[in-house]
């Protein structure tokens, strides 16, 4: 029994269920190997039209989504804010609208404020795509950190929702402020893993000890057993809001120095979004070393963000891409 | 247009009037009996010496509760200068309908009510334009920044009931100490809006499960109970008395009920949508769930009625907050806190406090009489002769859907669209003046 996507949206994983999920990867595995010839382009979005709308800036994100909807044919125009109608005071209604009148097909909506894109989505006819919403969500991004973890650890015969059964994956950062941190919380979980978040108290709250997932405050209790580490980054805005007292202080506390990395499993699957502070989070020598797949989780974000793009522009899975 | 059910009081002839065979629940007299009720000359008549040679219009109420007028001492009417939320006439129309004889009108109107001119503005308008008495309060301190103290004098000349910054909250504990000695002088009670801004800072909904799970920046419930703490301790130095505006949280309401035991002049109201609804409401990011102070736990729930049903908190009101819905259709950081109280009010209350027997009819009409009016020093809220004829029917058993798109507010901003309730208002008499009849 093979599953369809019936979502006009990508707006959160929380909803998705374990085997949805394995069709994005699935239907991102089949997109990886077209990205890997020499002609990287596929016909399956020609005529269709992308507006990568970017209402807070991003680098990754949004070359990553604009070269996804260019390796599968589609016209994509990409907004930023700085050059937006947000800027004259335009509401976001108003704005989708408008490009909704341009007869497009998929809006990709990053946003500072949480539930951004559900409240586009409701009022639109267009698929939109979350790429952020504020501490809510970044769904694409958990979907490729979860395909780069199965990659390596995947359990490729058990159902959908055991994939990443055993598995001992650790969080370690700015937990409270962190969409990149909730919506893997629900992707790993849904898959199996056994995630544990690490974080200053103050950037740790209780409260996620309600979402299915164990918290710690001390990073050594945690390392020796991870097979995955995902750091997240510092932004130095909490150092003001007084959530920590300094940069060295967390350093010392939770960054993942190299006295501590020698401590870690040999085959540890070391992790990080983007953008990183070299020496703050991780050390610099550790992001770049052989432990590190910093580099290809933005690969393969190309690779889930071309599934995600197909899938709710009516494509059929991977049996769909074109040979 | 006004429509045909539905009059100025100053449209409004004052008739002689017998409501006949309703349950009269008149709880200031402890009174709960199948009756006839006589208004006369805009007063209460008292039934043994009725004034003779006058023609009765017998308005048949059997099977419905014949009370005090109700009374609403949270309303904002948004008037002057927000007049595209809601006016004076729209929003006394709005009570009208909800039952309601009696309303205070909060201060944060453009520009703010911190002027004897302003308050004879509003008074003026009122007189103008009203369906039912409309009571302005005036602000604490100046343009309500929390700095200076308003002239608390002229506004009481001026015509306020009540001393208040709703909207915002004094965060100056000296300030707010000197208020309340200052208003001691004439007996007017201050009301508080309890939040501190320090700990609230950037909170849109209730900080726990939810906040975390909708990424929402949260707003702790302990930025409600440190100034409820506060205004126990300043009320207890100062001998003023201070009523918490729309508590929110179980913590909120075991202070006021401590300091009570102890004596302190402090007091409480709950909002319906405080005892309807919970923070897991504004999971669909709709921002007609958005309100300040935010919706909160079941435990926060089940302590409201746990405090109204013990008398901790004596006030029912609504915290009417009308915004357009252009205001409200925006992401729900950026989206004005506050949702449509007056025309619900009653029926959520039937709903959250009658059905689950958390409070008899005597004892909810109470919180929306007798103990409001008491707070303000009002001659109202009861059903005993020779006082002022306001006074609402209502059929307990009325079934009815709530239709946004029927209200008489100018706006829509309610979460309660759709919902089935029970109980209305069919008459709301103000001084002896049929305002509205259902």
């Amino acid at each position: 029994m093979s599953t369809v996507w019936k979502h006009k949206d990508l707006l959160a994983i929380r909803p998705l269920d374990p085997a949805e999920i394995g069709l994005i990867h699935d239907t991102a595995r089949a997109f990886k190997e077209v990205l890997g010839r020499s002609i990287k382009k596929v016909p399956s979005l020609r005529g269709k039209t992308v507006i990568n709308l970017f209402v807070e800036p991003s680098t990754r994100t949004r070359t990553s989504f604009e070269l996804a909807a260019k390796r599968l044919s589609a016209d994509v125009v990409s907004i930023a804010s700085e050059s937006s109608s947000f800027k004259k005071g335009e509401t976001l209604k108003d704005t989708g609208l408008n490009l909704q009148a341009m007869n497009s097909d998929i809006i990709i909506l990053r946003h500072p404020a949480a539930g951004a894109p559900q409240f586009l989505a409701e009022r639109l006819h267009a698929g939109v795509i979350n790429a952020g919403d504020g501490a809510h969500e970044h769904p694409t991004q958990a979907l490729l950190d979860t395909f780069t973890i199965l990659e390596k650890f995947g359990k490729h015969d058990a159902p959908a929702d055991q994939k990443l059964a055993g598995l001992k994956i650790a969080i370690v950062g700015d937990i409270q402020f962190s969409r990149v941190a909730r919506s893997n919380i629900w992707a790993m979980g849904k898959l199996g893993a056994e995630v544990t978040l690490v974080g200053p108290t103050t950037l740790l709250p209780e409260e996620f000890r309600h979402l299915g997932v164990k918290i710690s405050h001390r990073i050594d209790d945690v390392l020796a057993e991870a097979n995955v580490i995902m750091l997240l980054r510092i932004q130095h805005e909490r150092q003001k809001q007084q959530l920590f007292p300094s940069l060295g202080e967390y350093i010392s506390l939770f960054g993942l120095t190299h006295e501590r990395f020698k401590r870690c499993r040999p085959d540890v699957m070391i992790m990080h979004p983007g953008p990183i502070n070299r020496g703050v989070e991780i050390a610099s020598e550790l992001a770049d070393g052989l432990n590190s797949v910093i580099l290809q989780q933005v690969t393969n974000g190309l690779a889930i963000r071309m599934a995600v793009l197909y899938l709710l522009t009516g494509g059929s899975g991977p049996q769909g891409v074109k040979a | 247009m006004i429509p045909s059910h539905l009059k100025k009081l100053s449209d409004a002839p004052v008739e002689s009037i017998c409501l006949h065979g309703g349950r009269i629940i008149d709880p200031a007299n402890k009174r709960d009996e199948v009756a006839d009720l006589y208004l006369h000359d805009g007063k209460i008549a008292d039934p043994n010496n009725l004034p003779q040679g006058v023609n009765w219009r017998t308005i048949d109420v059997s099977g419905q509760f014949v009370t005090p007028g109700l009374i609403d001492l949270h309303v904002h009417l948004r008037e002057p200068g927000q007049s595209a939320k809601e006016t004076i006439a729209t929003g006394t129309r709005a009570a009208a309908v909800g039952g309601f004889t009696t309303i205070v009108a909060m201060p944060n109107t453009t520009p703010h009510a911190d002027s004897a001119s302003t308050i004879a503005w509003i008074l003026q308008r009122a007189e103008e334009t009203a369906l039912i008495n409309v009571y302005p309060t005036g602000c604490i301190s100046q343009k309500m920044a929390g700095e200076l103290l308003a002239p608390i004098g002229s506004l009481v000349k001026a015509g306020v009931i009540a001393i208040t910054d709703d909207g915002n909250c004094v965060q100056n504990n000296e300030l707010m100490r000197r208020a309340l000695e200052y208003t001691k002088m004439f007996d007017v009670p201050i009301f508080d809006h309890c939040q501190d801004y320090n700990l609230s800072a950037g909170g849109v909904i209730n900080e726990g499960y939810w906040s975390t799970v909708l990424g929402l920046p949260g707003w702790p419930a302990i930025a409600e109970e440190v100034i409820v703490s506060r205004n126990a301790m300043l009320s207890e130095l100062t001998g003023g008395v201070i009523h918490c505006q729309h508590l929110s949280s179980s913590g909120s309401v075991r202070i006021v009920r401590e300091a009570r035991q102890r004596g302190i002049k402090i007091s409480g109201e709950v909002m319906p949508h405080h005892i309807a609804l919970t923070d897991g409401d504004t999971e669909g990011y709709n921002t007609n769930f958005k309100m300040n102070p935010p919706l909160r736990t079941k435990r926060d729930q089940e302590a409201l009625l746990e405090g109204l049903s013990d008398g901790t908190i004596e006030i029912l009101a609504s915290d009417h907050a009308p915004h357009c819905e252009y205001e409200k259709e925006v992401e729900f950081n950026y989206a004005p806190f506050g949702i449509l109280g007056l025309e619900t009010e009653l029926a959520i209350f039937i709903k959250a406090l009658i059905d689950p027997q958390v409070l008899d009819w005597s004892d909810m009409l109470a919180k929306l009489t007798i103990n409001p009016a008491k707070l303000l020093n009002l001659d109202k809220g009861t059903l005993t002769p020779g006082k002022d004829a306001d006074v609402t029917v209502i059929n307990p058993s009325l079934e009815w859907t709530v239709d946004k798109n029927q209200f008489q507010s100018l706006s829509r901003n309610t979460p309660f669209h759709g919902w089935e309730l029970r109980g209305r208002t069919t008459h709301t008499i103000v001084g002896g003046r049929v305002v509205y009849q259902s």
